[in-house]
């Protein structure tokens, strides 16, 4: 993974002096809540609810065992011992103290990590597969380029005060586990017809109260032009993009109402007045980004595992684990495993101190020293042996970290809702702790393939519209409520959910989602997943089944 | 109201020899900086008075909109309504990268010390700052990250530069 040279850590050491000066400045009393508020943005901090959160960034969801370490010792020496990892591959602290946090960005200093453009209107935490690297069929490893991205959008001059916060993601794969579509910006790697690596590129996706598929804007862009490109479409959005209205200001709306043709037509002359400056990348600075991203030296081994296939014969809870959080891996031999932080009754995404320095451990014991963070919510050992599966499983259970249920119904993305957001309007928790603990291995099995995702407002950090079934909370003439979607989807065959019909209370809900479920059993043909049979079927089963035939 | 100049890598208090004029304002002698709209209107009158004359532009009016007459401009004046209103970032870098103006931008507004490293990066050189920082404040806080990232046209040195050149 990448390593920061003698630039990039004055950068992240500057930021720190300069944070610490400016919280200072805000402690005697000498700049006012108002004008500090964008200084600590700009770093991650919020307001919430009770307390400040700190938001880090994990950038395109990469980190080493040391990172994590320190992810742990953060969250025990300075918070209540515990982080919430985000679907946009950051972890955020909820309880850190205002006057200790230019001591949380030193420490992250120390590993390589800052909490910069955490938060604001600027370009955001860069994401991608939580696969990469390991991913069969993967044309190159999206990384590479999501480091060059890094660089590049850290402190942009032009691009810290856009219209809105804006987010990209890059994948280099076809199977879409970065939710590229519903990105400010989505880079899709590709070949071209001579058989060049370049990117498709999408703008325009987004969630929130006005959701969007991106569209593709330009088919294929030459590597050498990643950058001028999207300056340029950056660049467009910075001066087009609304400023009279928070909620019509991401880049979504600005192509949606400039027009799809149109909006390409500004990027593309803006970008012809620019791609051959110094924006075009340099095949030497490429290699050298390039050579931090080395696949690790897996060693020759045969595709076959006995051990772990024997373990498999004689022990079901190691058989569905297998089945359900372990990948195939490019390597012969190897595998990618997925790490479910979502136990029943537990808030998603949130792992303790004491889980994060085991997970340090068995990443040093089992795949290299290598971690991910997914947007999903989990943590994934990218190259582990699969005759080591076996081992590795008793180490996560003895850890609470063996629930075997990702990408079943339980592996739910929640947001932190209204028991830590202040934009909140219901509790979203609380109802993935429910449907968490109601479904037993066997029904979630039953049942198969599944998102669900909630979010506890309009903002939609949870996701829900491209939930399988999406959970929005919404108040109510002061009550919480929710309203239920049907037929999201966030992978390469994108889609929005669309609304059954009126909300439900949050005992009614859960039962929703069981009606929801036992209609799509009935309805199912073969083995199709939830999502096939809604897009066979349509919304109207399911809408008869919750609300009595009209 | 401070005008501050950055010269040299520092920066220095200086005496503003321009009047910004309301639209309504009969022209003061000297040097004159109008509104967009007024430059349109009085277009010739204005190059034909033998003074410098400045344009200064609201953050949804692009320097496109003067390209033409930049050669006979002393000042372009780009306003900020509000510190996070970051149009006027683009205006400068077209301005210097893609017009070739050498004459002085200058930040007008809402304009915040903390943002005055992005300012100069993307081609400002000076600054009507609303509170009037010390000289040295200014210099410290534009040169207190020493790594930067991207090229513009302010010239400096980017980390990807140093690294081909080590």
């Amino acid at each position: 993974m990448y390593r920061y040279d003698e630039f990039d850590h004055a950068l992240v050491q500057d930021r720190v002096t300069q944070f610490r000066r400016q919280v200072e400045r805000r402690m005697k009393g000498e700049i006012s809540e108002e004008q500090f508020r964008p200084l600590r943005l700009m770093n991650g901090l919020y307001l919430q609810l009770h307390a400040y959160m700190l938001r880090v960034a994990i950038p395109y969801g990469t980190l080493d065992s040391r990172q994590m370490r320190k992810l742990a010792y953060i969250a025990r020496r300075y918070d209540k011992g515990y982080g919430h990892f985000t679907t946009r591959q950051n972890i955020q602290y909820n309880w850190p103290k205002l006057e200790e946090t230019p001591d949380i960005l030193a420490e992250l200093a120390e590993v390589e990590m800052h909490a910069i453009q955490t938060s604001g209107n600027c370009i955001r935490n860069v994401t991608s597969d939580q696969y990469a690297g390991a991913a069969q069929g993967e044309i190159e490893d999206p990384r590479i380029w999501c480091e060059i991205a890094r660089q590049w959008s850290t402190l942009h001059p032009e691009f810290s005060f856009l219209p809105r916060k804006f987010k990209i993601a890059i994948t280099g794969c076809e199977r879409d586990r970065a939710a590229v579509k519903v990105h400010d910006i989505g880079m899709i790697m590709k070949h071209d017809e001579a058989g060049e690596v370049g990117f498709e590129v999408l703008v325009g996706g987004g969630l929130g109260r006005t959701p969007f598929v991106g569209k593709t804007i330009r088919d294929f862009l030459p590597k050498e032009h990643f950058l001028s490109y999207m300056e340029a479409i950056l660049r467009v959005y910075n001066q087009l993009g609304r400023r009279d209205n928070k909620y019509k200001a991401r880049i979504k709306v600005t192509l949606h109402e400039t027009g799809q043709e149109e909006f390409t037509r500004l990027v593309e002359e803006e970008w012809e007045t620019i791609k051959d400056s110094t924006l075009k990348l340099p095949k030497e600075e490429v290699d050298r980004i390039a050579a931090h991203f080395e696949p690790p030296e897996w060693k020759a081994l045969p595709d076959d595992a006995p051990t772990c296939d024997a373990r498999a014969a004689s022990d079901p809870e190691f058989a569905a684990w297998l089945r359900h959080n372990v990948e195939p891996h490019k390597a012969a031999g190897y595998a990618i495993v997925n790490i479910s932080v979502k136990p029943p009754g537990e808030p998603p995404g949130d792992v303790t101190d004491v889980q994060m320095e085991a997970m340090a451990d068995m990443a040093d014991a089992y795949s290299f020293s290598e971690l991910r963070v997914t947007h999903v919510q989990n943590v994934t050992l990218p190259h582990v042996e699969k005759e080591r599966l076996p081992a590795l499983f008793d180490d996560l259970a003895k850890h609470g970290l063996a629930t075997a249920n990702v990408g079943l119904v339980s592996d739910i993305i929640c947001c932190p809702g209204l028991d830590y957001c202040a934009l909140a309007n219901a509790r979203s928790i609380p109802v993935a702790q429910e449907l968490t603990k109601r479904y037993t291995l066997e029904r979630q099995q039953e049942i198969g393939e599944m998102q669900i995702k909630i979010s506890g407002c309009i903002n939609a950090c949870g996701h829900h519209h491209v939930g399988n079934i999406g959970i929005l909370g919404v108040d109510r003439k002061g009550e919480e409520h929710y309203q239920v979607q049907l037929g999201g989807s966030a992978k390469e065959d994108a889609s929005l959910g669309k609304i059954i019909g009126r909300g439900f209370t949050q005992e009614e809900v859960v039962e929703v989602v069981d009606t929801l479920l036992d209609t799509y059993l009935e309805l199912r043909e073969g083995d199709e997943v939830f999502i096939d049979t809604f897009r066979r079927v349509g919304i109207k089963p399911f809408k008869e089944r919750v609300y009595g035939a009209a | 109201m401070a005008l501050l100049e950055r010269k040299d890598g520092g920066a220095s208090l200086i005496e503003d020899p321009f009047t910004r004029v309301d639209d309504d304002e009969a022209l003061p002698a000297g040097p004159v900086i109008v509104s967009l709209p007024r430059f349109q209107a009085e277009r010739d009158a204005l190059l034909a008075r033998d003074e410098a004359l400045g344009v200064w532009l609201d953050s949804d009016e692009s320097p496109t909109a003067i390209e033409d007459d930049l050669g006979r401009l002393a000042v372009v004046a780009c306003n900020f309504p509000a510190f996070n209103d970051g149009r006027a970032f683009s205006y400068a870098r077209i301005l210097r990268e893609r017009f070739a103006y050498a004459g002085e931008v200058r930040a007008i507004g809402e304009v915040m010390l903390e943002q005055a490293p992005f300012m100069v990066r993307s081609g400002f050189s000076t600054f009507e700052l609303r509170d009037v920082a010390d000289v040295s404040d200014f210099k410290a806080v534009v040169e207190e990250v020493r790594t930067v990232y991207q090229p513009t046209g302010d010239g400096r040195e980017t980390a990807l530069q140093r690294r081909l050149g080590r």
